[in-house]
């Protein structure tokens, strides 16, 4: 019989809470190296063609720089796509990085890399993405291991029958995470190995990939991030920097720090792909669904692939018998796409959600009940059972708590002085998944414990709710845990990444706090047999956003006061930390519908908006009030916690409920995001 | 080429006298010359107010202020914040309201909160300030005045909330 307090379910503070809000949580720039050296990156000005020379004359000439590296003095690494820097004179996109100046100053490395003179035989580059590009290609998977198309019964039938039915495209701009730490990453070379102290999402990850590329033994790299100022993805993977960094430390024989500039970021730390999807639904006069077709168009690069799974969520939303999927891309000249918050569910779940409100109107059906005329028994794709699926459960309370049942179903009928106002919902989705990882746990002599993994806080709070799971496991009070992240000595750990952090390092150290609590005192424990196995299930957390938006009639400008999010994502092992997480994900959902675009120049062949100046993300004064809540809802068929990934189910659906909402204050459907005033003024 | 200059600083009340680099912005001498790395970086451009320290008693982007061009001037950095081991106000309601994720923002944040209600006693008004000769201090003012900091974990509400309790 316990005699401690649970700790799952408490909302404890942040541990490091205190340190982050004194200045004393270290980042990765911030450890202090002796003898230390400053790397600049020098990036291409083409975006395809081949280094014709490098001049590196006059950069080497000032005072402090110590070296230049190009393709030209660069070792030869085994690596690559991205990773392969400076190992080739293909200029494969605009900001590549071309050569690198290495200084003992900051402000010396800067200048010297604005002198460095690269010139180019260029090429003509192509850059824009179109549905009709004539080298659009299959890819043999779509991300992370899915099929490419699905096709379930007879689609083109089935519309051709349908009493009702909505064709429309919807599309997606490119975005960039931005997370606001830019990446960076301090190499040290010491006793034939390499020390990084770096930001990512994952300090295994980053090991395990850089070991090989340098030709060493994975143990002989040490990569220490404790601490990670966000990453919503671009962090999930090493970035070419980091070679980049070890790279420089290793021709200059010291220790060097290289931080990725703001602007940099835009061309070398990864983005959400644009995507052009054509949405197609038929159904009856009650709205039941009888098909669904979702075919989608986006990016690579000539790098390597990226296949978002931008329509994978269409696979199992919905009941249908009727259903097809597909995704095709075109390698583009470009930095290659990579993970933004949500890959695939956010922007294939804005273009389904927002095909799901027309059908509504299609059928002058409320949108609420229309979604829960279309709830399936079972994975409509597999036939499997879902493990839970709380999803109509969040749409009803979301409906009580936004109060939906004010909402006007006509258009444009409401009005508050200057300001049209709409209330729009979508539903969410996001996979509850799990990885193998290990984990070391100690019991001390003191009564306190100690567990170390390479798990990874971005933000998410991952070191308080591994703390609370080793408690109540343990049946110790948080006081007397102490969980060490961020160290890749810890060895191998899933990344946070894919909402399955917490799931995936959590399994670990219950596994590992078992064993304590049966007397051991000192375990190591991996997952790699735990994590698989049983009855096959689909295992998804589900959601409800509900938002009211402004839309100003003569300007054109949106605004969104309120909003609610009802989630249903298993037990919720620390509400203060798991509501942040949502109110965040909800954040960059209104950010998506509202804000946030990369501008292509098709000339320059590149994304010029590349700063916070031009790049839009949401100030404190463009966030209204957001309430939150959860389903009671435990699943212990995704982990022993009874929880699931809590990380990116905000996001997904946000921006459908906000352009829902947009279309109900306006009665104009804006299907092409971000939904700026320049879409509105001179319509409303 | 790098010319060089004296500089002399009183940071978190204690003086530092350096020669520096004329390059060198206010932001890169607290992190790469004095070790004090509460001060982010997010952008240098003073776009994203990571790097918000007070210079003189008011709220500024550390990475826009070039370190000759305040020779004699008192910083305050986040680290000069807490006193005898406890936290300024501001700092323990951050963390009970979890007005942070990352927290790669948050030290920026804090100092600009303590900037901006030292603004508002002064009677400075705002944009969305009602009655301009006497502001109130509610939410909206609130977010309008902090929305020279970025959050990308969108920690907005939780910011609010964190520094509603303090002006109270």
């Amino acid at each position: 019989m316990s005699v401690v307090a649970p700790s799952i379910g408490a909302p404890a503070d942040r541990i490091e809470g205190r340190d982050k809000v004194a200045g004393k949580a270290t980042y990765a720039f911030e450890y202090e190296q002796v003898n230390v050296a400053y790397a600049a990156i020098v990036q291409s000005s083409i975006a395809k063609g081949t280094v014709r020379a490098v001049d590196s004359a006059a950069a080497l000439a000032l005072p402090g720089v110590l070296a230049v590296l190009s393709h030209e003095n660069a070792p030869t690494l085994s690596a690559e796509g991205e990773l392969a820097v400076l190992q080739s004179l293909e200029v494969s996109y605009r900001g590549q990085i071309v050569a690198a100046v290495i200084a003992d100053s900051l402000e010396t490395a800067r200048h010297a890399g604005q002198l460095v003179r690269v010139d180019y035989d260029v090429a003509q580059h192509d850059v824009e993405l179109r549905p009709d590009h004539p080298r659009l290609y299959k890819p043999d998977r779509v991300n992370p291991n899915f099929p490419t198309d699905s096709e379930q019964g007879d689609v083109e039938q089935a519309l051709a029958t349908a009493t009702i039915t909505v064709d429309e495209t919807y599309t997606t701009p490119a975005q960039h995470n931005n997370p606001m730490e830019p990446h960076a990453t301090i190499a040290v070379w010491e006793n034939d190995g390499l020390t990084l102290y770096d930001s990512n999402q994952g300090a295994w990850r980053v090991a395990q990939t850089l070991a090989p590329i340098f030709g060493i033994d994975v143990g002989q790299v040490r990569v220490i991030s404790p601490h990670v100022g966000g990453g919503f993805g671009s962090k999930g993977t090493p970035r070419p920097h980091a070679v980049l960094a070890a790279m420089c430390a290793q021709h200059v024989q010291r220790a060097v720090k290289l931080a990725v500039t703001r602007q940099q970021m835009f061309t070398l730390t990864g983005y959400r792909t644009p995507t052009i999807q054509r949405l197609q639904l038929g159904a009856d006069r009650d709205g039941r669904i009888s098909a669904i077709a979702h075919d989608v168009v986006e990016q690579t690069s000539t790098v390597q692939e990226f296949a978002e799974q931008t329509a994978v969520a269409t696979r199992m939303m919905y009941a249908s018998p009727n259903r097809r999927t597909t995704h095709r891309l075109v390698a583009l000249n470009l930095p290659t796409p990579a993970w933004m918050r949500a890959p695939g569910e956010c922007p294939g779940m804005y273009a389904l959600e927002s095909a799901l409100d027309e059908l509504a109107v299609a059928c002058d059906l409320d949108p609420v009940e229309l979604r829960i005329r279309n709830e399936p028994d079972v994975d409509p794709e597999t036939g499997n059972r879902f493990s839970t699926r709380n999803l109509v459960a969040c749409l009803r309370e979301g409906a009580q708590r936004f109060g939906w049942s004010d909402r006007i179903p006509e258009p444009a009928s409401r009005r508050a002085a200057r300001w049209m106002v709409g209330m729009g919902v979508a539903a969410a989705t996001y996979p509850a998944r799990r990885a193998p990882s290990t984990a070391h746990a100690n019991a001390e002599a003191d009564g306190t414990f100690t567990i170390r993994i390479t798990a990874s806080d971005i933000g998410t709070g991952a070191r308080t709710v591994l703390t609370q799971i080793a408690a109540d496991t343990l049946d110790a009070p948080i006081e007397r845990v102490r969980v060490e992240i961020g160290d890749s000595s810890s060895g191998p750990a899933q990344v946070a990444g894919g909402s399955s952090g917490t799931s995936s390092w959590g399994t670990a150290v219950v596994k590992a706090c078992r064993l304590l609590r049966a007397g051991q005192t000192e375990v190591s424990v991996d997952t790699s047999d735990d994590v698989d196995g049983g009855e096959p299930l689909t295992k998804q957390a589900f959601g409800a956003h509900f938002a009211e938006v402004l839309v100003d009639v003569d300007t054109g400008e949106v605004r969104v006061p309120r909003m609610v999010g009802v989630f249903g994502c298993g037990r919720i092992i620390n509400p203060k930390t798991a509501r942040s997480q949502f109110i965040g994900g909800m954040t960059m959902g209104v950010s998506m519908a509202l804000f946030e675009e990369t501008l292509l120049d098709p000339h320059l062949g590149a994304y010029v908006n590349h700063d916070l100046a031009m790049y839009h993300v949401p100030t404190n004064a463009d966030i209204g009030e957001i309430d939150v809540a959860w389903i009671d809802e435990e699943d212990f068929a995704v982990n022993p916690m009874g929880a699931k990934g809590l990380g990116e189910i905000g996001i997904v659906g946000c921006a459908a409920a906000v352009a829902n909402a947009v279309y109900n204050a306006t009665g104009i459907r804006i299907r092409d995001l971000p939904i700026t005033p320049a879409k509105l003024v001179g319509r409303l | 080429m790098a010319e060089l200059a004296t500089v002399t600083l009183l940071i978190n009340r204690e003086e530092h006298s350096l020669e520096l680099d004329t390059r060198t912005s206010l932001l890169d001498l607290l992190r790469e010359h004095l070790g004090l790395t509460g001060a982010k970086k997010g952008c240098d451009h003073g776009q994203c107010g990571a790097c918000t320290v007070l210079i003189d008693g008011r709220r500024a982007n550390a990475c826009l202020a070039l370190a000759v061009a305040h020779d004699g001037a008192e910083i305050v950095t986040i680290e000069g914040l807490a006193q005898n081991g406890s936290l300024h106000p501001l700092q323990a309601a951050f963390v009970e309201h979890d007005a942070f994720q990352c927290g790669y923002c948050t030290p920026g944040q804090i100092c600009s909160a303590i900037g901006m209600l030292g603004e508002f006693d002064a009677g400075w008004p705002s944009h969305v300030s009602h009655d301009i000769t006497a502001p109130n201090l509610d939410a909206q003012e609130i977010r309008e005045r902090m929305s020279g900091n970025i959050c990308r974990c969108g920690a907005y509400p939780n910011i609010v909330a964190a520094i509603e309790e303090v002006s109270r």
